[in-house]
């Protein structure tokens, strides 16, 4: 395992253990993001996604949550067996999340500059060879930092409460939080969803600006594709806590392959054409009785009876196209 | 216009059929968190006992002639022993006995305040929040200056006003108790003033009543059931402290708090004509927050206090 | 809203409410069946007397103008004479109130350093056996009445136990340090006085915690549930997501917003040890304002009555308005919440 790759996630599984039974939310999932790489994860709501993330944080509770098998590496290092205290030191300096929901990420008793202040100082308090900031240079280290994310007045904005600032300016104070201790690997949870689309707009070309000046790679995670199309490079597609097809961008946008994708982007509307959008009929599986072989077939146009016996495998159709179906599987013969 | 009421009652009609299954369902779910909470269980026991208890009192203590005007001195102050199982007072009667009809009067304090205060609390409640306006500023103002005083204080205050009696002290925590419910249902009212469904009645032009009712109430009645569980425990506190200061009910009729005050004169050598009725008034305030507190939990419900 | 907006509407408010109270309980007590002058002056005094002494107290003139008379009277720290003492209300509120003030203090320690600290721990270590003996505690804590409290503490610790006193604030051979704030625990510091201080500790330990008894339940209660409430908020995941240390984490960022809750209930708590007060300073022939005021009620002591009612009103409207100011402080919320219902 070399340093190839910022992050590389190898069949991933985890499950939670509810009341009914065990859900299967994420059920084997691969995915790398290279150096300064701009990679979305796309798929609808409660497709696995978030746990996603938090499995990538070593946010998740365990229990009720379990890890059946599965790595995770960040710049080469399992996440997954490290120690709370290892795990400390990599959040907010290797690693940062944006949140989905700026109104509640911050704390509301404290104001900007206070809770700034922290995050920047406990990274300091890890790094053996920066040593203590003092206050002053912590104070400066965050005015820049929300210089740069466009926020007029930092130091009033420092002074302020949550309360007092709007939705966009408190995203644009959580992008800056994110980015202040230069983390390798930027995770956004649904971006500027909680936002109106124009500040939404304003937002994510903000985070696209920014990660490519620092060389930042940036893992998306939405359901909305608009938003995957105007800031990232390559995408996964998931569904059902799977990866269903995965390759770059514009190529998937162009020429989407696995019948779920291509539903997917035809249930966007067009402002142009005469071309009503179609919705996919059904809804997402439940986790716990999932369907039978590939995850979708219930839902699919082309399902053939293989479809509900055996997960299909990754075919490669091309270098960095992957798609999970038995349409394909003939065809090329290479797995992942 | 008949044709509008005509259309409105065939609504109204489907409306109440499926209410009335939703409101099964919500019963049966509710019972049956009731039935796995531990706490609610252990409350709704005690209360349970005591309530029997209290109803039968007649048939179930030993001897119930020694509850009103009963003199044995021979058999003053034996000890708890098989024939007086807490022992007897100083002017012997048994104290099992006079415990067990003491609860009968706490609870029927609290029946009669609370029947009185709760009704009258949600109706101005309701109003002040739902009209607002100088209606509101009026109700709640006053409820600010009954609110002024502790309410243990403020019911001595008004006892002061009269020869103490139990009815009297009745009458006076329920003349403060009402202040709870009105500030609780006010506060729930107009958060919900305006949220769309009332605002969908107020549309079809429900009169202010029929939305009242119909709309908000039946919002607020878990809160009020929580509050009103809890608030039983908190009036009989009340109620033992008046009679413990001697301003609530009269000897020779037995009150807790009366027995303990005048049982805590023979401390520390004759200590079970204080320590019984204290343990029985525990285990009633206890069970009854026992109770409101599981309620709380189940229901889900967030009261302003506890 | 500027903080100083904020205050200066509280304190109107108070003024408002205290006027209210002091009107409502003056018109119960006059309209108290039974006359006060005959009561004063027992069933033997002659009519005339009977009158020369309601002609005194003002009892003849019309409802308002007493109400008038009074609280004017009230600007000049004129309470009135109390029936029972001949003396001055005012003098005698001054000389009872200290003993009250000191019980309640106490109190009120009492309910913080158990309070808090059995909530905070209760919460972070959930369902553990801390928890579960800190609710239990709870509980018993806010069923219990407090003059059972008081009784059964003396009862274990005086009588059977033998190492606290029973009544009192001092024991009878124990001399009286000079009186200077009439705070015996702080008048004996200040005057050195350090038997004295023993002596009046131990007199104050039992009921200042049967008083506090109400509060340490319902702060510990509270402060538990706040506690557990906003550990799951999403800025707590949030400053773990960004690397701060757990411990910070709890003890900064969750406690100060978990305060908010146990402040809206430090008003409730404060009236409950007030009414605690009055059943505890009986069982302890504590020599406060309560003792004071109870007597008052059953001799129907009117001026006295009065006078207890306003202090104690004072008192809590006092707690309540730096309660809210408090609150305010804390939770920026609260005061910009204010300003946009205004408009």
């Amino acid at each position: 395992m070399g340093n190839k790759y910022i992050l590389e996630i190898r069949d991933l599984h985890v499950h939670f253990r509810v009341y009914e039974g065990i859900s299967r939310v994420i059920d084997g999932i691969s995915l790398y993001i290279a150096k300064g790489e701009r990679v979305g994860l796309a798929g609808e709501t409660g497709c696995g996604k978030t746990v996603t993330m938090k499995t990538v944080m070593g946010m998740l509770k365990i229990p009720p949550a379990i890890i059946p098998c599965g790595e995770v590496y960040l710049n080469g290092r399992d996440i997954l067996k490290m120690s709370p205290k290892e795990l400390l030191q990599i959040k907010g300096t290797e690693i940062s999340v944006i949140f989905q929901d700026p109104m509640n990420a911050l704390n509301p008793v404290f104001t900007v500059g206070e809770q700034f202040y922290d995050v920047i100082r406990f990274a300091q308090q890890r790094f053996s060879n920066g040593g203590n900031l003092s206050r002053e240079r912590i104070r400066n280290k965050m005015i820049a930092a929300l210089k740069e994310v466009i926020l007029p007045d930092p130091e009033r904005i420092a002074n302020s409460y949550p309360l007092e600032l709007s939705g966009g300016m408190r995203q644009r104070v959580l992008i800056a939080m994110a980015l202040v201790n230069n983390p390798k690997l930027l995770i956004a949870d649904e971006p500027g969803t909680a936002l109106d689309v124009t500040i939404q707009a304003q937002i994510l070309n903000l985070m696209t600006k920014l990660v490519e000046v620092k060389g930042i790679s940036i893992l998306i995670i939405t359901h909305n594709l608009g938003v995957i199309k105007e800031t990232t490079e390559r995408v996964y597609i998931m569904y059902g806590g799977k990866v269903m097809e995965t390759a770059p961008t514009n190529v998937l946008f162009r020429n989407p392959r696995h019948p779920y994708s291509q539903g997917l982007l035809s249930s966007v509307p067009r402002l142009t054409g005469g071309e009503i959008a179609e919705g996919i009929p059904g809804t997402v599986p439940d986790y716990i009785t999932a369907p039978s072989g590939c995850r979708f077939h219930p839902r699919c146009n082309y399902a053939m009876p293989i479809c509900a016996q055996k997960e299909p495998p990754l075919t490669m159709l091309e270098s960095d196209h992957y798609v999970a179906c038995y349409l394909y599987a003939k065809q090329g013969g290479q797995n992942e | 216009m008949k044709n509008k009421q005509r259309v409105l009652s065939s609504v109204n009609s489907e409306f109440t059929t499926t209410q009335w299954m939703v409101l099964k369902d919500k019963i049966g779910r509710a019972w049956y968190r009731f039935r796995r909470n531990s706490i609610s269980i252990t409350g709704g026991s005690m209360v349970l006992l005591v309530i029997l208890l209290a109803i039968l009192a007649p048939y179930v203590t030993p001897y119930p002639q020694h509850a009103g005007a009963f003199t044995d001195f021979l058999n003053a102050f034996q000890t708890p022993s098989k024939s007086h199982w807490f022992g007897t007072d100083e002017i012997g009667r048994d104290l099992f006995t006079r415990v067990i009809f003491g609860y009968r009067i706490s609870l029927m304090l609290a029946v009669i305040v609370l029947g009185i205060s709760v009704p009258l609390g949600v109706i101005l409640g309701l109003t002040a929040g739902y009209f607002g306006g100088r209606i509101e500023t009026i109700i709640m103002r006053t409820t600010d200056v009954f609110l002024a005083l502790p309410p243990l204080v403020m019911a001595l205050a008004i006892c002061a006003a009269f020869t103490p009696t139990i009815e009297r002290a009745m009458l006076a925590i329920a003349s403060i108790w009402w202040t709870w419910h009105c500030r609780l249902v006010h506060g729930i009212t107009r958060s919900i003033k305006t949220e769309e469904f009332v605002q969908a009645s107020w549309v079809i032009g429900d009169s202010h009543f029929r939305i009242i009712f119909k709309d908000i109430l039946p919002n607020c009645m878990s809160a009020i059931i929580v509050k009103t569980t809890l608030d039983v425990g908190f009036v009989i506190l009340i109620g033992a402290g008046l009679s413990f200061l001697g301003l609530g009910t009269q000897p020779p009729k037995s009150d807790l708090g009366t027995m303990i005050s005048y049982g805590a004169q023979y401390l520390p050598t004759k200590w079970w004509p204080t320590v019984f009725p204290s343990f029985a008034i525990l285990f009633l305030i206890l069970g009854f927050n026992l109770l409101g507190d599981g309620l709380r939990d189940m229901l889900d419900v967030e009261t302003e206090g506890i | 809203m500027k903080f100083s907006q904020f205050l200066i509407r509280r304190l109107l408010y108070s003024i408002l409410v205290l006027l209210g109270l002091s009107i409502l309980i003056f018109i119960i007590a006059r309209i108290l069946p039974g006359d006060p002058a005959r009561l004063a002056l027992g069933p033997f005094a002659s009519k005339e007397q009977v009158e020369y002494l309601r002609h005194n107290m003002g009892m003849d003139k019309s409802l308002p103008l007493q109400y008038w008379n009074y609280i004017r009277g009230l600007f000049h720290g004129d309470l009135g004479l109390s029936f029972q003492t001949r003396r001055n209300v005012a003098l005698d509120i001054t000389h009872y109130l200290p003993a009250t003030v000191e019980l309640i203090t106490m109190a009120i320690l009492w309910v913080f350093v158990i309070g808090v600290p059995l909530g905070v721990l209760s919460a972070r270590y959930k369902d553990g056996w801390l928890d579960n003996t800190s609710r239990v505690i709870a509980f018993v804590g806010v069923s219990v009445p407090p003059f059972v409290v008081g009784l059964i503490g003396q009862l274990v610790f005086s009588y059977v136990l033998g190492i606290l006193p029973t009544t009192g604030r001092l024991a009878l051979l124990t001399p009286n340090p000079p009186t200077i704030t009439g705070l015996l625990l702080l008048d004996s510091l200040i005057a050195g006085n350090f038997d004295t201080f023993g002596d009046a500790l131990k007199h104050i330990l039992l009921p200042s915690f049967a008083v506090a008894m109400t509060g340490i339940g319902q702060i510990t209660r509270i402060t538990r549930s706040s506690m557990i409430d906003v550990s799951s908020k999403d800025y707590i995941e949030a400053a773990r997501a960004f690397g701060i240390p757990d411990r910070y984490v709890t003890f900064k960022y969750m406690l100060k917003p978990s305060f908010i809750a146990p402040m809206t209930i430090l008003g409730l708590s404060f009236a409950s040890q007030l009414g605690n007060a009055f059943l505890v300073e009986t069982v302890f022939a504590w020599p406060g304002i309560a003792k004071y005021g109870i007597r008052a009620i059953l001799r129907k002591d009117f001026n006295a009555i009065m006078g207890v009612v306003l202090i104690i009103g004072l008192a809590f409207v006092m707690v309540n308005f730096i309660v809210d100011v408090l609150a305010g402080y804390i939770d920026p919320r609260i005061r910009i919440q204010e300003e946009t219902i205004e408009e």
